[in-house]
């Protein structure tokens, strides 16, 4: 099994993961939407090959404050996913979580964070049991770690484990929309062979 | 009125008063800030990786603090400023998220690029007279070509001059 860079992955993978993209991102919108009972659809979601540079302003400025939680991925394959809210959806869904009232906006205290981490558990556990059901791999993510701050800084974090191999960074972005509005982003980053896995599990020739 | 010149991720400039320079959102990176008082040459270098050598795809050189920290050094000098003059801040270097075990490595890159950065500095023989490292938040910084001031901004912090 050959080890394939960011950059070989063709117009033909990148269908291949715009579909895991969809799948993943559809079951995780469900979780969200069974869990806090709301209506909830889904936009299609565009996979990007972006430069590493560009990848801090993907969400809106580099100066925003979003919430980005991230997981290890381990087992069959290796590496780490994140989910990014931006600070308008992050309150909205933590406040449909404590049941407090939707217009609360205070900074977010550690029963909040808690919250916070649960949806990026539950969001994540739903995306990569798609991916693992797709591939019949078996994908374990680590306990959730989050952070509220300047999407600059977040988004170092993915912009530095691809920068390690590429200069380009696949992101897959979903917006999940409910009457109120919720945007999300999912970044899914494969380390070393993880790829060539994934793609040959669906078996894509690589 | 001078300009406030961005420098993005990955990248690198210098400038004279009035002009000033800033970079947005170091986590992990560094923002590494070079002046010299005299001729009031500033630069400013965003790095994201601590070395060129121990990776592949290596081609844009102001992605790493060893290869980054040498041109904006030639920069300066090209643009007048004196090797026994330069001396150096540093801010940055950030653990965004308190990850541990297998994916701790690459999460901690940030004191990695932290500790490169001294070093290539210290090899050029350049005095790194302040800095601003490590923790767990982003820092937006601005450099200032009168003084040489470097400003860093957090969320919610107090403004820091160092």
């Amino acid at each position: 099994m050959s080890d394939i860079s960011v950059e070989e992955i063709n117009d033909k993978y990148i269908d291949v993961l715009k579909e895991i993209g969809n799948i993943g991102a559809g079951n995780a919108t469900t979780a969200i939407a069974n869990m806090l009972s709301l209506k909830v659809d889904m936009s299609v979601p565009m996979v990007d090959l972006t430069p590493v540079e560009k990848i801090g302003s993907i969400i809106g400025s580099e100066e925003d404050i979003i919430v980005g939680i991230m997981l290890g991925v381990e087992t069959d394959i290796t590496g780490s996913m994140m989910f990014l809210l931006d600070l308008p959806s992050a309150h909205h869904l933590v406040n449909r979580m404590m049941m407090r009232d939707p217009e609360y906006m205070e900074d977010f205290d550690e029963m909040d964070l808690s919250a916070v981490k649960e949806i990026g558990n539950i969001i994540a556990g739903a995306y990569l049991n798609a991916l693992s059901g797709l591939t019949n791999l078996t994908i374990t993510p680590t306990i959730p770690y989050v952070a509220v701050d300047m999407a600059g800084a977040i988004l170092s974090v993915p912009a530095i484990q691809f920068g390690m191999v590429s200069d380009n960074a696949l992101i897959i972005k979903t917006e999940i929309g409910d009457d109120l509005g919720i945007s999300g982003y999912f970044i899914l980053m494969p380390e070393g062979d993880s790829y060539a896995k994934i793609l040959s599990a669906l078996g894509v020739p690589i | 009125m001078g300009q406030m010149i961005k420098v993005g991720m990955a990248d690198l400039k210098i400038c004279k008063p009035p002009d000033n320079l800033t970079t947005i959102g170091l986590g992990s990176c560094i923002g590494i800030a070079l002046y010299d008082p005299v001729t009031k040459v500033t630069g400013l270098a965003h790095i994201m990786l601590p070395d060129s050598t121990a990776i592949r795809n290596n081609s844009n050189i102001a992605k790493f603090a060893d290869t980054g920290i040498q041109k904006l050094y030639d920069d300066m000098i090209a643009a007048g400023a004196s090797k026994t003059r330069i001396v150096a801040k540093i801010a940055g270097g950030a653990k965004m998220f308190a990850m541990s075990g297998a994916n701790a490595s690459t999460i901690n890159v940030g004191e990695k690029n932290a500790q490169a950065s001294r070093d290539k500095l210290k090899q050029l023989g350049i005095r790194l007279i302040s800095e601003d490292c490590g923790l767990n938040f982003g820092r937006t910084v601005e450099l200032y070509s009168e003084d040489g001031s470097y400003l860093i901004k957090a969320v919610g912090k107090d403004v820091k001059t160092i």
